[in-house]
């Protein structure tokens, strides 16, 4: 056995103590995807420490919108009867991921730190600059079905591999984290980043400006919105259990025939959830049609490049675009 | 011809195993313990191609727990490996397949090249991950797509001919079309698992996951140089196999060797990783067919090749390109089948083998056909039915495939069919229906079987099969419950043991009416010798003959005066015996049976809708009408059925291995990786049986269910979807990519 110790906190400060002290902890929730990492040899953290027991598992709103514990369920948070009726688009991402058995243990928090899905990332037998920096992207030239279309880079070319996160992306939400010296607040889209030279970094915890060693996410924040139209569409390989080849979360006001606000982000598309920032602009103003959401998709997809087995994710992400903004029009 | 014998045509039985199966009692080939065992764990090649220069132990060697690490340099002689080596002349048995452990080649990658044996599971499979090997790496070729151009790189197993060659090619209506399939794995629930333990120099005992126990004793004894009756093999239960346990892998005789080397009983699983590259795959698979009719749909010419792969160092093929050659009533007919060797493990028997390959092209291509000809594909397979099995030109035992074709349309409502592919929508979503026709052989194995007759009422039967799954012991308890006229509750089967009398392996869909017969026959000695026995020893029977005794539900009586009876329970008091006791043999199919042609069939009808933006399909409904001669247990018959529909499903729309070619290397040997169909992939399904009793092939009247579930089922999904979208996939699986 690879030996590590093993410690039970009950505190978010006890728990960042800890982590700061031993470079190579690491906090566990549900488990579901550290401890496969663990098995497959892919990371062999000196210590566990367990977050299971911190006070993090609320969900709780007031009017300015709902703040998220980060070791609350991804089935509770799905099965939430605010979440359900004011944020549904959440609701409905999480649903469309993993099983009814991972999400039963899943949390938030672990579900933004999950690592892609990248085979050779998984195969330690393989190249892979996320897993050992300077080893080669195996996946450039290798099996790139699943891989990024969008803010690749020559060392990694990895997607994010979660639903929840792409909702959380369209929705404005915050990432709440605390530290040894104190908390801090990232916007959810500049949590997580793109490969650039350091593929080994997924995210912006402990790192950037304002980062701390032994960052612990506390919750997530997302603020009160009047969506009453929304769509999270998952296109994957069978009907439940894969991974998403590409997916797509709309939220949208409309006024009329008239589009008043939209939120768009993709998942399966690059190395985090994917915010389509030009496209709500675009789309906002205009009215609902069918003409409007293909010129939208066609927006969407601009600038999106493949590595030859995943190049039908541009064709497909047009699709699943459009599509999802004219199912997320229909909704009563 | 042997008689029909009676069996309830639905008989509303539960499995009889089924609840040890779901309650964790079933023991499985891994779940045995056994005193003073340890655990060995396999280390796996990390290249394809090249030999083994040195194997760095030394972390292991150290790690706790570790008692040994077996590969090429220390690895006890096997005796089968070079039978020859003093005498290469000498023909006779090697052992076939990999030789683990035997040199320091490497064939594939993932082949096992050492294995760590420790104290606990967990040191071990520790252990093993930190040996390391160097290698001399040689280019390695695992890219099907490239080398199959290269003629030079093809073995010819098989040509055929009848009528003129490439005949299509000036038909008034044809096409010619190529179809692939990738590689697909078994992998069951169940890990492959031996434990193998030695009882002194020359008497083993093995608990395996197989699906022929006797085959496995036959195999390690040749193997070993053991007695084979020195040689028990034990397989209680078995979570599927699918065609994996066929045959042993090279962790069958490794747990052996490892067993004789630390001389403690030792423990193999193989993992779900090392399951993608130790123990069989259905082969990758190219295929063309050329194929043409008449104005009226008649056909007049199948041109069919095939190559698939296997691996360097064993050479394994299939009949694909067979169904071609019979299914149809086709004067010109021409196939040719050939093997592609790649740096790969070897492929190997998978529901269905053959068929299901050879099936996806031709029941696309006329399906395709059909479409040219504007002839309803169900019409244009009655145009072509074969009445005389075109090479052998016999009828057959039976043929009731034109039922198949009327049940399954009704049951899928056929008339709702577009005949303009992509013409329709539901909600939405583009409606398609298909249809495919699966075949496979059938036949009477040779089985023996052991009835113990108890004195307390009881019947045990036993034979040395395993039940991989399709409901065994339940379908013989239901024949031995009507053979011998005495309810269910008083039979029990025994199987999975190499000390019970012989029993076939389990493969071909040729159990029930193998073991069947052979328990029909059983019986019937029982009820003589229960008559004798009457006769010699109760008074009342005494001086009459056995032919002037009846035997009806366990009691035996004077035919002409039925006041003279006695129960069998009480025959045996009589006799002052606790059992009576006898083995018979099934016997071999009658004489008759050669001049008939015998084979189950199968239709499947699909009806599917596939989202016209995202290419998304979602099955609606799938139907199989079956003509497997006489259904013994519509319940485990039924199951069978939908389990073959299902893994027609994946084989259809999700499984699939990736290979990066650079590295010869699976990139998805794990099930969140792999896909294998979910339920919610799987629609309602409905089951029609024609049930015609086949007493040509067996008196059970049963002829085989196994391989013709899934043989169809594939391309009534991709004619399904052609009719949904007017798009024709000829390479599997039908992922979303392929319809946008
Ligand atoms: C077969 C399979 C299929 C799946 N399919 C999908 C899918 O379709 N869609 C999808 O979205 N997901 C899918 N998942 C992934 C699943 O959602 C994640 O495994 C899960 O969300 C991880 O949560 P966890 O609590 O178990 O994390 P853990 O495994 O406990 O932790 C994961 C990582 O997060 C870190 N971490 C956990 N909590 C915190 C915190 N509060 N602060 C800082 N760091 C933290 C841990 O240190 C660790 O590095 C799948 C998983 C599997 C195994």
């Amino acid at each position: 056995m690879i030996n590590f110790d093993y410690i039970r906190t009950s505190t978010a400060k006890a728990a960042v103590e800890a982590k700061a002290k031993s470079a190579s902890s690491q906090f566990i929730a549900g488990g579901t995807n550290l401890v496969d990492l663990m098995k497959k040899g892919v990371t062999s953290p000196e210590k566990l420490i367990d977050i299971n027991s911190l006070p993090l598992k609320q969900i709780t709103a007031d009017a300015k919108g709902v703040l998220i514990g980060a070791l609350a369920l991804n089935s509770e948070v799905a099965e939430n009867a605010i979440i359900k009726t004011k944020y549904p688009l959440l609701a409905q991402a999480i649903n469309a991921g993993a099983s009814a058995q991972l999400r039963n243990m899943a949390t938030v928090g672990g579900n933004m730190m999950q690592r892609t899905r990248c085979s050779y990332f998984y195969d330690i037998t393989m190249p892979c600059n996320k897993r050992e920096p300077g080893s080669g992207c195996g996946a450039l030239q290798g099996q790139n079905r699943m891989h990024a279309v969008f803010g690749t880079s020559e060392k990694c070319i990895a997607v994010h591999p979660s639903d929840m996160c792409v909702a959380l992306a369209a929705l404005d939400a915050t990432v709440h984290i605390t530290g040894a010296k104190g908390d801090r607040k990232i916007l959810f889209t500049d949590f997580h980043r793109l490969p650039g030279d350091t593929p080994e970094l997924d995210n912006n915890l402990s790192t950037g400006p304002g980062g701390q060693k032994g960052e612990l996410i506390t919750g997530i924040h997302i603020p009160a919105n009047s969506f009453t139209k929304f769509h999270y569409l998952k296109i994957r390989d069978r009907s439940s259990y894969a991974f998403a080849l590409v997916s797509v979360a709309v939220a949208l006001e409309i006024s009329g025939n008239t589009i008043t606000n939209a939120k768009l982000a993709m998942g399966g598309v690059a190395h985090k959830p994917w915010r389509l920032s030009a496209v709500e602009k675009f789309v906002t103003g205009k009215t609902a049609t069918k003409e409007t959401f293909a010129a939208a998709a066609n927006m969407a997809m601009e600038g999106a490049a493949g590595f030859g087995q995943n190049n039908f994710k541009i064709k497909m992400g047009k699709a699943a675009v459009a599509e999802a903004l004219l199912q997320a029009s229909q909704k009563i | 011809m042997d008689k029909e014998l009676l069996i309830p045509t639905s008989f509303a039985d539960d499995r009889v195993d089924g609840v040890d199966k779901v309650t964790g009692k079933a023991t499985y080939a891994a779940e045995h313990q056994l005193a003073n065992m340890v655990y060995a764990v396999f280390v796996c090649s990390t290249i394809a191609k090249g030999s083994i220069k040195n194997m760095i132990l030394a972390d292991a060697k150290r790690a706790a727990g570790v008692l040994d690490i077996i590969y090429y340099a220390n690895c006890p002689a096997v005796p089968g490996y070079n039978p020859y080596a003093k005498d290469p002349n000498k023909k006779g048995y090697e052992w076939r397949g990999l030789k683990v452990f035997n040199d320091n080649k490497v064939y594939s990658n993932g082949q096992p090249i050492a294995m760590v044996i420790a104290d606990t599971m967990e040191r071990a499979v520790h252990a093993a991950s930190l040996v390391k090997a160097e290698y001399v790496k040689e280019e390695s070729d695992t890219d099907f797509e490239n080398a199959k151009a290269d003629e030079k790189k093809l073995k010819k197993p098989g040509e055929y001919k009848r009528g003129d060659t490439d005949a299509y090619k000036k038909g008034e209506v044809s096409l010619e079309e190529e179809y692939t399939i990738p590689s697909e794995t078994h992998n069951p629930m169940e890990l492959h698992a031996t434990i193998a333990a030695w009882d002194g120099d020359d008497k083993l005992t093995v608990y395996d996951k197989s699906q022929g126990p006797k085959g496995t004793q036959r195999e390690l004894a040749q193997c070993f140089g053991l007695d084979e009756k020195n040689v028990r093999v034990v397989v209680e239960y078995v979570g599927g196999a699918f065609g994996s346990g066929l045959r042993s892998w090279p962790h069958v005789p490794a747990a052996v060797i490892a067993a004789k080397k630390v001389k403690r009983p030792v423990k193999l699983i193989v993992t779900r990783e090392q399951m993608f590259t130790t123990v069989g795959y259905r082969p990758h698979a190219w295929q063309k067919i050329g194929i043409s009719a008449g104005k009226d749909g008649k056909l007049t010419g199948i041109t069919h090749h095939a190559v698939s792969i296997t691996s360097r160092y064993e050479d394994f093929g299939e009949g694909i390109v067979n169904v071609s050659q019979f299914l149809y009533d086709c004067p010109n007919v021409n196939t040719s089948y050939r093997l592609l060797p790649l740096d790969v493990n070897t492929p190997t028997w998978m529901r269905g083998p053959g068929p299901a390959t050879g099936c996806f092209a031709l029941e696309s291509a006329l399906d395709e056909l059909s479409y040219k000809l504007n002839i309803d594909p169900i019409e244009l397979r009655v145009i072509n039915h074969a009445v005389l099995h075109p090479i052998s030109k016999l009828p057959w035992s039976t043929k009731f495939l034109k039922e198949c074709y009327v049940l399954g349309k009704e049951k899928i409502g056929w008339q709702n069919r577009p005949t303009v592919p992509g013409s329709v929508t539901e909600d939405g979503m583009l409606v398609g229906y298909g249809m495919a026709g699966g075949v496979f052989g059938a036949g009477r194995g040779q089985a023996s079987a052991k009835g113990i007759l108890k004195a307390d009422g009881t019947l045990t039967l036993q034979s040395a099969v395993s039940d991989m799954g399709p409901g065994t012991s339940t379908a013989m308890v239901t024949m031995g419950a009507q053979f011998m006229e005495l309810p269910a509750n008083k039979i029990s089967f025994e199987l999975g043991d190499t000390d019970l009398p012989n029993g076939p392996t389990q493969g071909g869909s040729g159990t029930t009416s193998a073991i069947g017969t052979a328990i029909n026959v059983v019986c019937t000695a029982l009820k003589q010798t229960l008559k004798e026995m009457a006769i010699a020893n109760v008074p009342a029977f005494a001086n009459l003959k056995p032919e002037a005794l009846k035997y009806e539900q366990g009691i035996i009586s004077v035919t002409d005066n039925v006041s003279i009876n006695i129960s069998y329970t009480d025959i045996l008091k009589a006799a002052n015996k606790p059992e009576i006791e006898v083995v018979k043999d099934s016997g071999r199919a009658t004489a008759e049976a050669q001049k008939y042609a015998m084979n189950s069939f199968s239709v499947h009808f699909v009806k599917l809708h596939v989202h016209p933006v995202t290419g998304v399909i979602k099955l609606k409904q799938i139907v199989s009408a079956a003509d497997a001669g006489k259904i013994i247990s519509e319940n485990t018959a039924r199951s069978q059925m939908v389990g073959g529909a299902v893994g027609g499903i994946g084989m259809a729309l999700t499984e699939e291995v990736n290979i990066d070619n650079r590295y010869g290397r699976y990139t998805n040997a794990n099930f969140g990786d792999y896909h294998v169909p979910v339920n919610a992939d799987a629609p309602p399904m409905d089951v029609v049986f024609v049930n015609k009793a086949d007493i040509i092939i067996s008196p059970t009247g049963a002829k085989g269910i196994g391989e013709i579930a899934l043989v169809g089922v594939a391309p009534a999904i991709a004619n399904a979807v052609y009719n949904a979208t007017g798009k024709r996939i000829r390479n599997l699986p039908i992922t979303p990519d392929k319809l946008i």
